[in-house]
């Protein structure tokens, strides 16, 4: 992946938007943030537009006639619209508002699947994947009898592509994660799409962890569907996005059923609407959608490249720092180059279990994520119970990887024996 | 705040260090019994002989962080020879020793000294006291529990 960039980004400049980061931690200190790929921190714009919007422009949308309904109507499509152009989509009928990237993945299964998927059937799935990606397909499995295959991790923490073409020979549908949540390998999206559209499959990606970190062209990866949640790009919780082609959103039925989808409803059933709004059953995240936009020109007028070199920066400097400083007393998932992969880091502190590791942690203001990241597969392939995830985003920088740094020594002298 | 050690006693790191009763047991006359923590992935087997309504051999497996793998390890010691009804009364009271009340939590209070008293010597498991100021670990604390529980119920419906 070639940068055009150096990392330019003032760190300082963007932490005084992060209120939160001003906090003090239970232990008095300053807060080591290093949990975005649970969630990210949200910075002031994005929070004032929705305050803004609930104070002033605030209305159900839809159907109503007057002002603020008209308003608070035309902030929804404005976001819809942002979040296509962020993306890359080719209309803003194209993106359809979910609670998040878990429900867009839940679409594609019980709207596309059902009504594509059958016994004599194939869908493709990575050892990669979270959670969202693969019950999903297990429940509609359970019901439609189809065979799910499963794409292998390499020694190298990524993809082994070696058996794709006999894995997608066959398969209606390869649902991949652009970039793995519990050690940031990037697999090779357009590489997979392409043997995927050759062999007649589909190709849904989840971007949950994609599209907050890099510059997102969906045209350029040719994907089929993309799920991502607003709650990890800056926005707040409570809305997630699914994008699809218009030809593909027209052909698959309604997902959830209720007010605001359909056209018609009779005594004898109900005709739904089109696209998204056949998909967007119930009043929508509307606030939460002026909160996403917000987040989107937050994250624009940083320009999402610079996003990426500053997180390639801090990844090498990472991978460079932990090296130094715990050696061969620390193991870090993933591929071993920050060019492929994200600012994400499974840790395994030798000796030490990854709640121990994180409650030290804790007490020394540094907030990292120990478990196993809803990915017990790759857990299994990683051979291990839980890892302690810390994860960087626009707001940090290399204090907060030296602050992990010494709090890791001290968890590791903590537990030596 | 609380500190570590509140949560890292001594006797709680040597458990963790050297468990006891660690291992597996032939099933049968044992009872093997899986117990999960969904929230870290945490694993624990729990092998259990019931012989004339008494506890005659236990053994621990999985893996866990220190509070789940100390607690285990504490709790076959406190169990290994006891009855069947001195092991529930034993793991009530480590149970209510592990419960926090919703009127405590945000607060500074010392929560444990709310628990209500219970006329069982829980030992060394005292150690243990300190995690409900850490309640997001307290599931690691009685996961061994639990699973005893399961493997309690099985080895008395199969005797009956």
């Amino acid at each position: 992946m070639a940068l055009s960039l150096h990392d330019d980004l003032d760190t300082a400049a963007v932490r005084a938007d992060f209120p939160v980061l001003a906090q003090p931690t239970r232990s008095g200190g300053p807060l080591v943030f290093l949990d975005s790929a649970a969630s990210s921190q949200k910075p002031r714009q994005v929070l004032d537009a929705m305050t803004t919007f609930y104070e002033t422009e605030f209305a159900n949308v839809h159907r109503g006639v007057y002002g603020l309904a008209e308003m608070a109507t035309a902030r929804l499509e404005a976001a819809r619209a942002a979040v296509a152009r962020f993306i890359g989509a080719a209309s803003a009928e194209e993106i359809i508002f979910t609670k998040n990237a878990t429900e867009a993945l839940n679409l594609v299964a019980r709207s596309w699947g059902a009504a594509n998927l059958g016994p004599d059937d194939a869908v493709v799935l990575s050892h990669l994947e979270h959670h969202a990606n693969i019950v999903p397909w297990f429940q509609l499995q359970a019901e439609r009898g189809f065979e799910i295959r499963w794409i292998p991790v390499g020694a190298d923490g990524l993809l082994d592509l070696s058996t794709l073409d006999e894995l997608l020979d066959g398969a209606k549908l390869l649902s991949v994660t652009a970039m793995s949540n519990v050690t940031g390998a990037l697999p090779p999206i357009r590489q997979l799409t392409d043997a995927a559209h050759a062999a007649g499959a589909l190709v849904c990606l989840d971007a949950c962890q994609y599209v907050p970190h890099l510059a997102c062209d969906l045209e350029a990866l040719d994907v089929d569907f993309a799920a991502f949640s607003g709650h990890k790009m800056c926005g707040p919780t409570g809305i997630g996005v699914l994008w699809s082609r218009a030809e593909l959103l027209d052909a698959m039925p309604p997902f959830l059923g209720g007010g605001g989808m359909i056209l018609d409803v009779r005594l004898d059933g109900f005709t739904p609407d089109v696209a998204p709004a056949k998909f967007e059953a119930g009043t929508p995240p509307i606030a939460e959608a002026v909160g996403l936009h917000a987040a989107i020109d937050y994250l624009n007028a940083i320009g999402m490249e610079r996003v990426r070199a500053h997180e390639v920066h801090l990844t090498e400097y990472t991978l460079r720092v932990l090296d130094e400083r715990l050696g061969d007393r620390l193991t870090v998932h993933g591929p071993p180059e920050a060019t492929e992969r994200g600012g994400v880091f499974s840790l395994d502190l030798h000796g030490v279990h990854a709640h121990d590791v994180s409650q030290v942690l804790d007490e020394d203001g540094v907030c990292i994520r120990p478990g196993h990241h809803c990915a017990k597969p790759l857990m299994r392939v990683l051979g291990v119970n839980a890892t302690a995830r810390a994860s960087v985003y626009i707001y940090n920088d290399e204090s907060d990887v030296d602050a992990l740094a010494a709090s890791l020594e001290r968890a590791a002298d903590f537990f030596a024996f | 705040m609380p500190g570590l050690e509140d949560l890292y006693r001594e006797i709680i790191l040597d458990h963790y260090r050297n468990p006891r009763n660690r291992g597996e047991l032939a099933v049968p006359p044992a009872h093997r019994v899986e117990g999960f923590n969904p929230l870290c992935g945490d694993e624990i087997v729990v092998y259990l002989e019931v012989e004339d309504g008494a506890v005659t051999n236990v053994r621990i497996g999985g893996q866990g962080c220190s509070i789940s793998q100390s607690s285990a390890s504490m709790m076959t010691s406190a169990v290994k020879g006891r009855t069947v009804e001195e092991v529930r009364d034993l793991t009530r009271a480590f149970k209510a020793m592990m419960s926090i009340h919703e009127t405590s939590l945000g607060g500074d209070d010392d929560v444990a000294d709310e628990v209500p008293e219970v006329e069982v010597d829980l030992g060394d498991l005292e150690a243990l006291r300190g995690v409900v100021k850490f309640p997001v670990r307290i599931k690691c604390a009685t996961l061994s529990w639990n699973t005893l529980t399961q493997a309690l119920d099985e080895a008395i419906a199969d005797h009956s």
